[in-house]
């Protein structure tokens, strides 16, 4: 099996100018989401993205897809740079690139049936096919996830939310894409169902092969999904390992804090933990704190922690951390 | 002791274009002083109406039918001046979304005072030091200072805890959290337990909480009650009903969901199906289309909420799970 | 029944419920808006099916009776005669023809002109937007009448003169509208969706954007067509607009006023016809309004 990754993203930024426009310009103000992010995913492999607001998440997940523009670094999909490339050939590469969003009704056009909502993608990329072709596409596509295919006429109003997020994974599938964005797919469902769509990408991935980007601030989904994860904190990689390792043995303190602020549903266990609780708000993107970013919150926070921003080092051959403190917790 | 709150038949039912919906079907409970009830449930189980009801806050088309006694005393569809010495001062209720919840045009001291000012009759001076005394008590930082911001200039975790200082400025009895942290950051969500619980500690009020998340409910909750399809499933105290879970939705839910404490499994165990349809449900029990355990008389007879150990009841038909 | 049990193909398809068809049923439950447009169905099948109702023609003088006469049933004259001893019920009819058709060809010119320029101006934003948008705000501050009077003065008095004009200037305002819809639709996830997709810019703004535009719209088309009616009235008033022996609405009420005092009747018939099918258009685009408003969801 080849190791060569599919994606290669270094040291990509996102930076927004929300400078207010005064009558000869405001104060210049950057929001900078995403800055200086660098990973690489490897075909057939899930990749969960951490984080709470602010920390870039989903800005980088759309800008792997080019459905943002990149300030600068690059994102580099088998050896081209994405965001080099002209329209006409970056609308080609979207072929194997797709996004399944976190509210599955607003996603899908409301005046369109789930047979069009479907056919979209199939029909952009494969202009020949002919109806009939198209049409039994789509309901092959529509069984394998998990809907009946006798209701290709309905609207996406008339289906719940689970099944409306089916319809966002079929089409998301339809091309038998190589890799898939997921922004946090399952945050708006129902507990009970969102166990239903999580197995279902599973199994669509090892029966397809595809890659994910799988984007949510739930710790334990991430956990069951992901072979690694990498956890963002205000637009940087705090740390990223494979999954066991991260979750055995967090290194960094924000992903120990965030490790233990989930809850377990078990009373005595709740009740026994030692919850680190962390101090303050986020700061505001507009005014990150210098050096490292977490530091105003950290429980390790020292003098250096304000002067420099740590770098993504090897603690061990899968696991990365950036942090002056890196360490098991105390 | 006579409960703080005794809610016995309630039934709640909204008028729509396409016929009549019983969010709320036959549901009876009580809160005794000083204990925290968890209510859990996923869209359609009614949990949030239960309590729009009591706090006679359902909209237009809603009716509500049935008893609800507040220490002893009968609140349900009472007029609105005598509700209004009820609820906001001895019965407090938050939601789950701060922004919505707050007076955007009004300073948070203005929207405290006023209350201070009207329910307990301080002067302006006290008020204001009580408002700053109950931020201080949030850990809202330099509280004497942001008293006077407005909403938007707080973060979401602190506009929650601006909006459960205003709940607690009258000293209640009760305080009905609607989903308080599902909006928030998960280490902000963190924040916000260990405050109700410091809370329910320091201040002995009851607590109802409401939240589709079994794993807020089981740091806080001293009781759970879980609710599918506007009724009650099973009842039982936390412990017990974790450890144990009687029903098989409760089963369903608990196994349904990653653990981080749990070794990894392979697949999850799910529960089949799509959430109740309130307008389209089945004969029998309304849980049995997504039931692995559904027999027979399931579906011919429908299952009432019975006592199966002191603290317990469940709404199934089964002996034992 | 498993979804791997059924062999796809076998299980009739379910017919889907489209936004449009409730959006129909809500419009049918509203007793105003249904009886409105009935009226107005009638009125409008009225005036253009008037050459084959066995009718007088509206040229045809009577020289026995006397000018602006009242209405005299036994011969069938509905409103009496006019300031030329013609039927004046007839002429009101002949004349609706030409108000009608004006209101709906100049709404009709400025739907498929505003709605273009207002989804592409807001779909492609940036500078390209405020350009077209600058060249609405110009066109915008033209007075109205000194337009119409330039034409006339030019191109001397047409029918058709009216319509350029009117249309001229009601796309306009559905510029605004369309383009103020289509950036609110723009930021909504499906159309990230399909660009994701790889869906053209064209095919965004005809497949996605318009037909989620088109509520606004259809409201406004219905508001429309009673203003381009009275618009074309008070031209024809101000004796700019429709020529003798044409007649029209607002030509009609116009040679009425004067005459209010001696002949009443025929100010109340004629303008209240007009008023009548204003009235129902208006009754109707608040029941569009009403059925598609998405609070209702």
């Amino acid at each position: 099996m080849s190791t060569a990754p599919l994606l290669s993203v270094q040291d990509l930024k996102v930076h927004f100018d929300v400078t207010r426009k005064g009558l000869f310009g405001g104060p210049k103000a950057v929001v900078k989401a995403v800055d200086g992010v660098t990973f690489d995913l490897r075909p057939g492999e899930t990749l969960g993205l951490v984080g709470e607001s602010g920390c870039g998440k989903s800005t980088l997940g759309r800008a792997v897809l080019r459905l943002l523009p990149a300030t600068a670094g690059r994102v580099v999909w088998l050896g081209e740079d994405l965001h080099s490339l002209d329209h006409g050939e970056m609308q080609q590469k979207r072929r194997d690139m797709q996004i399944i969003f976190q509210d599955p009704l607003a996603s899908l056009n409301p005046r369109m049936t789930v047979g069009q909502i479907i056919a979209e993608p199939l029909t952009v990329f494969n202009p020949n096919l002919s109806g009939a072709q198209v049409k039994e596409r789509i309901r092959q596509m529509m069984a394998k996830v998990g809907l009946l295919p006798n209701q290709i006429n309905r609207y996406p109003h008339e289906f719940s939310g689970g099944q409306a997020q089916r319809i966002g994974i079929a089409r998301a599938m339809i091309n038998s894409p190589k890799m898939i964005v997921c922004d946090e797919p399952v945050s708006a469902l129902d507990v009970s169902i969102q166990a239903q769509i999580v197995n279902l990408l599973m199994d669509l991935q090892h029966e397809m092969g595809m890659s994910l980007i799988f984007i949510s601030h739930n710790l334990s989904v991430v956990r069951h999904i992901s072979h690694r994860v990498m956890v963002l904190y205000l637009g940087k990689v705090m740390e990223i390992a494979d999954r066991d390792s991260i979750y055995a043995n967090p290194l960094h303190p924000y992903t120990q804090a965030l490790n233990s602020a989930v809850p377990i549903p078990d009373p005595d266990l709740e009740k026994q933990k030692d919850r680190i609780v962390l101090k303050g708000d986020l700061p505001s993107p507009l005014n990150p704190p210098s050096g490292c970013p977490f530091r105003t919150r950290c429980p390790r926070a020292t003098e250096i922690c304000a002067q420099i921003m740590p770098d993504l080092l090897p603690a061990s051959s899968s696991h990365y951390v950036a942090c002056h403190h890196a360490g098991p917790r105390d | 002791m006579t409960a703080i709150l005794d809610v016995r038949n309630l039934s709640t039912s909204f008028s729509t274009p396409e016929g009549a919906v019983r969010a709320v079907n036959d549901v009876s409970f009580a809160i005794e002083a000083g204990e925290t009830l968890g209510i859990v449930g996923e869209s359609g189980s009614g949990k949030s109406q239960i309590f729009m009801s009591v706090m006679g806050l359902l909209a237009k088309n809603g009716r509500a039918q049935g008893s609800v006694q507040f220490k002893g005393k009968e609140i349900l569809n009472l007029q609105v001046d005598e509700l209004n010495k009820i609820r906001g001062v001895k019965m407090s209720m938050i939601f789950q979304d701060p922004m919505t919840s707050l007076n955007p045009y009004l300073s948070v001291k203005r929207q405290m005072t006023e209350v201070l000012e009207t329910h307990r009759g301080m002067s302006q001076d006290a008020a204001l030091t009580a408002a700053v005394d109950l931020l201080d008590i949030v850990q809202i930082p330099e509280a004497r200072r942001r008293v006077h911001m407005f909403p938007h200039e707080f973060s979401g975790g602190m506009r929650q805890r601006v909006m459960i200082a205003m709940a607690l400025l009258c000293q209640p009895e009760l305080l009905i959290a609607d989903e308080p942290t599902t909006a928030l950051d998960v280490t902000v969500q963190a924040q916000i337990l260990d405050l109700l619980g410091k809370l329910k500690r320091e201040t002995g009020m009851a607590i109802a909480l409401i939240t589709h998340d079994l794993g807020v409910i089981a740091g806080l909750a001293d009781r759970v009650m879980v609710m599918y399809a506007g009724e009650v499933a099973e009842r039982a105290n936390a412990g017990p009903l974790f450890k144990s879970p009687q029903h098989p939705y409760t089963q369903g839910l608990l196994r349904s969901m990653p653990r981080l404490d749990e070794t990894r499994a392979n697949r999850l165990q799910t529960i089949g199906g799509q959430p109740p349809n309130l307008q389209h449900l089945p004969d029998g029990c309304r849980f049995r289309d997504r039931c692995s355990y559904a027999f027979d008389r399931c579906a011919a007879e429908k299952p009432l909420l019975r006592t199966i150990a002191e603290t317990r009841a469940k709404a199934c038909h089964l002996e034992a799970l | 029944m498993a979804v791997a049990d059924i062999a796809v193909g076998t299980v009739p398809e379910v017919k889907g419920r489209s936004l449009w068809a409730d959006a129909r049923h809500r419009f049918l439950r509203n007793k105003a808006a249904v009886a409105s447009l009935i009226i107005f169905c009638l009125i409008v099948a009225a005036c253009f099916l008037a050459p084959h109702l066995g009718l007088r023609a509206p040229d045809d003088i009577n020289w026995e009776l006397e000018s602006w006469g009242p209405p005299n049933l036994e011969l069938g004259y509905l409103l009496g005669t006019d300031a030329n001893n013609r039927d004046l019920f007839v002429r009101t009819l002949y004349g609706g023809q030409v108000s009608l058709l004006v209101g709906f060809t100049a709404t009709l010119v400025s739907l498929v002109i505003g709605v273009i320029w207002g989804a592409t101006a807001g779909f492609i934003g940036g500078r390209v937007d405020g350009f077209m948008m600058r060249i609405v705000d110009i066109l915008y501050s033209i007075p109205f009448i000194f337009f119409v009077i330039m034409l006339t003065v030019v191109f001397g008095r047409f029918i058709t003169l009216i319509y350029v004009a009117i249309g001229a200037v009601s796309w306009l305002d559905m510029a605004r509208i369309v383009r103020g819809q289509t950036i609110s639709i723009r930021r909504r996830e499906f159309i990230e969706a399909a660009e994701a997709s790889g869906v053209s810019k064209w095919r965004i703004i005809t497949r996605h954007i318009i037909p989620n535009c088109l509520g606004p719209v259809v409201v406004y088309v219905t508001l429309t067509v009673p203003n381009v009616i009275l618009t074309e009235s008070f031209i024809s008033f101000l004796g700019m607009g429709v020529q003798e022996p044409d007649s029209s609405w607002g030509t009609l009420v116009s040679e009425a006023a004067v005459v209010m005092e001696i002949a009443p009747w025929a100010i109340i018939g004629t303008g209240g016809i007009l008023a009548v099918t204003l009235l129902c258009l208006n009754f109707i685009g608040d029941g569009m309004r009403d059925a598609l408003d998405p609070k209702d969801r």
